[in-house]
């Protein structure tokens, strides 16, 4: 019963990072069509700028200052990379992204080096918050808690409750009509990738020190936000949000039960063979749920593309 | 006036002795291991250590058989058993007869049944294979051959060492057995039941699991059944990002107990635990203490460190494959003969300049030699890893570790 509670609380900590990447991607993805697959290559930017900032003037000015310098770089590439790739179509965008994604990869590693970086939480975080029952809950743990919700609410006040936020939400569904109406629709481009990317920057910077940062960090979260905005619905942040939760859950509940296929079969009423080297199915006996966690998200990508292809909170077909 | 003259005679001598030298042909040892891709940075401080062993050891000492140098000559394989074999074709056109490589068994086990195939087809062209770090006991048990020589322990040698010192320790009544999700993670964990299960029937193995490799984020939720199951030590064979991500985890969860590892240590590894590792990881390896108790080994490190002041010393076992090379070299008395000097690499007994025996078992190309557990702990530079303060201390030495660990090698000899 305790460990349910350590897991809510672990998987509610990978949700929320996971929701800071998609939040920014749905948002571009939905008003400009592109797959933005540098996204977390901005992600492991922030880390790494971050970490630079973090060994000269320590970790504090790092969270304010690689964000704005990840966002920045974001807004440049969209004025003038994507924006020059954009009157080709598609896919020029699509490879210029992946281009860029693979471009940043090799900066980093050549900046850095191949191997990790001793990226560390700041020494004022670094003790127990609390325990339950002997697992410790870290205090960096709650202050990541505590980032993504409030970058959740600023995100949505922005969204709901002002001018910009109006503008964007009509240039999402009808970007022609707002440029007639007179509005510097580019210039919102351009911010909402700059925003976008930036967000990515504070996952990374706040991420980096416990998930590690090295040069494969993009990779390894790369795919799951795209799962992410396509379950969540595209555009929709709040499909982000539950997206996001709903991923972290899943694949912390999965990691931490060893419950395996065999034990569902024989509740099933199966019989487990003698002999498992002789089964046909041997490989599915022997497997566990940690085993098959890291797919669950993809199953479920896919269960909502054939049942609600909109995603849960979406307002269009993708 | 006059001291520029005994610089003119001075270089004009240097310069007839660098010609003199260079027309002795060198004899060329290819590095087959990566070069580019994800583990590039090992591959590249792996080939650094052979050119600084090679240099310090044998070429300024005068080289072998009356002035013949080694040469390190580096080939990409980017960690895939398919271009490794390319590559080794490519070496072998080149007329190189000794053959170095260690990231990868999967790697090794293709390069140790290529050579065999080419040795028996080209008896003009063979070559030795000098297997520096792949550590699948298969190597040396049902896949052995002449050709392949294993100057690494392999992993159930460690696993003895690693489960001595566990049986050693009263405190530790409960393991958690954790690895990667493919063959070296299996073997580890079969290898760690196993032992305990004769040393210790009385620990209990409270978990023993394997995860995707390269494919978990978030290892908070193994570090918490590891905590949940009230292990007292828990056991891995991880590696790279897994190893560091899993062991953070662990430790910033709250585990206290050791954690027995084969890799945790060095190529930003180390520098990435820093403080929080102390006490808790340990390593099982072949290899010196830091600082070494011999003046000259550390002179050793000194100079590798003012040459490669970002790589480490942390494959020591490099030494001793080019020390016994040319040792062996030397008792042949030829370099193009390998089966000549594979005959005299079998059976010798040498010293390492880490300290302890060296001794190359001719039933199945083994060398024996002192495993330790090291602990992660506070070191001063420049025996520390990554230029973090941190490194390898000896915690205890099995010597001559497994000398009669039982092999189903049956050599065949040409």
């Amino acid at each position: 019963m305790d460990l349910i509670l350590v897991n809510l609380i672990d998987g509610l900590v990978t949700g929320l990072l996971l929701f800071m990447l998609s939040s920014g991607l749905t948002l571009i993805f939905s008003m400009m069509g592109v797959l933005n697959f540098a996204h977390a290559s901005f992600y492991m930017l922030g880390a790494y700028f971050a970490y630079q900032i973090s060994r000269s003037i320590g970790f504090w000015p790092g969270l304010l200052i690689a964000p704005l310098v990840v966002g920045v770089l974001g807004a440049l590439v969209e004025r003038y990379g994507l924006r020059r790739v954009h009157k080709y179509g598609h896919v020029p965008e699509l490879i210029f992204t992946f281009g860029l994604a693979l471009l940043i990869e090799e900066i980093v590693q050549f900046f850095w080096g191949r191997s990790q970086v001793a990226f560390d939480p700041p020494a004022i975080l670094q003790f127990t918050l609390f325990s339950i029952s002997g697992n410790s809950i870290p205090a960096y743990k709650v202050f990541m808690i505590f980032i993504s919700l409030a970058i959740f609410i600023a995100l949505l006040m922005v969204l709901t409750r002002t001018r910009v936020g109006l503008i964007i939400q009509a240039a999402l569904s009808h970007p022609h009509t707002v440029e007639t109406l007179g509005h510097n629709v580019p210039l919102v481009f351009m911010g909402v990738f700059g925003v976008g990317t930036a967000l990515a920057g504070v996952a990374g910077v706040i991420a980096g020190p416990v998930l590690g940062t090295f040069p494969g960090m993009a990779i390894v979260l790369g795919s799951i936000v795209f799962v992410t905005i396509v379950v969540g619905g595209l555009g929709s942040l709040w499909g982000a949000l539950v997206a996001s939760l709903l991923i972290g859950w899943i694949t912390t509940f999965a990691a931490s039960y060893n419950v395996g296929l065999a034990d569902v079969f024989m509740a099933l009423g199966f019989e487990r063979p003698d002999d498992l080297s002789e089964s046909m199915f041997r490989d599915a006996w022997s497997l566990t749920l940690p085993q098959v966690g890291p797919i669950l998200p993809y199953l479920l990508m896919v269960l909502i593309l054939a049942f609600r292809p909109r995603g849960l909170f979406g307002k269009r077909e993708v | 006036m006059k001291r520029s003259v005994n610089l003119a005679a001075a270089t004009a001598i240097g310069l007839a002795l660098g010609a003199s030298s260079a027309m002795a042909e060198a004899i060329k040892i290819a590095f087959i291991d990566p070069l580019s891709g994800a583990f590039a940075s090992t591959g590249e401080n792996g080939l650094h250590q052979y050119e600084f062993a090679v240099e310090t050891i044998v070429n300024e000492k005068g080289g072998v058989l009356g002035g013949k140098t080694f040469e390190m000559v580096g080939f990409d394989n980017q960690t895939s058993p398919k271009e490794s074999l390319i590559q080794l074709q490519v070496a072998i056109d080149q007329g190189i007869r000794f053959i170095v490589q260690g990231n990868s068994s999967g790697v090794a086990n293709a390069l140790t049944e290529a050579v065999e195939k080419h040795n028996n087809r080209n008896p003009d062209s063979r070559v030795l294979f000098l297997n520096y770090s792949a550590v699948d006991p298969a190597l040396t048990n049902e896949k052995c051959n002449f050709w392949h020589f294993r100057f690494d322990a392999h992993a159930d040698i460690k696993m003895d060492a690693l489960t001595d010192a566990i049986k050693a320790n009263d405190a530790i009544n409960k393991v958690y057995v954790v690895g990667q999700d493919y063959s070296f993670g299996k073997a580890v964990a079969a290898a760690a039941v196993a032992m305990l299960g004769e040393k210790r029937p009385d620990i209990e193995i409270v978990g023993n699991e394997l995860h995707p490799i390269g494919k978990v984020k978030d290892f908070t939720p193994y570090a918490r059944k590891i905590i949940a199951a009230e292990a007292d030590a828990v056991i891995t064979g991880n590696w790279g990002s897994d190893m560091l991500g899993l062991g953070k985890a662990i430790i910033e969860n709250g585990f206290t107990g050791p954690i027995f590892t084969y890799y945790a240590a060095a190529d930003g590894i180390t520098a990435a635990f820093g403080e929080s590792g102390v006490g808790v990881l340990r390593l099982v390896a072949e290899g010196p203490n830091n600082p070494p108790a011999d003046e000259a080994a550390q002179e050793y490190i000194r100079a590798f460190k003012a040459k490669y002041p970002e790589g480490n010393i942390s494959q020591a076992r490099v030494t001793n494959v080019v020390d016994m090379l040319a040792q062996a070299i030397e008792k042949a008395g030829t370099a193009d003969d390998v089966v000549a000097v594979g005959m005299a690499l079998e059976g010798m007994k040498t010293e390492s300049m880490w300290g302890g025996e060296l001794y190359m078992r001719p039933e199945d190309h083994q060398l024996i030699q002192n495993v330790h557990v090291f602990a992660h702990s506070k070191v001063e530079a420049p025996f520390d890893f990554d230029n973090s303060g941190y490194g390898l201390t000896h915690e205890t030495t099995v010597e001559n570790a497994s000398a009669d660990i039982a092999t189903t090698c049956e050599m065949e000899r040409p």
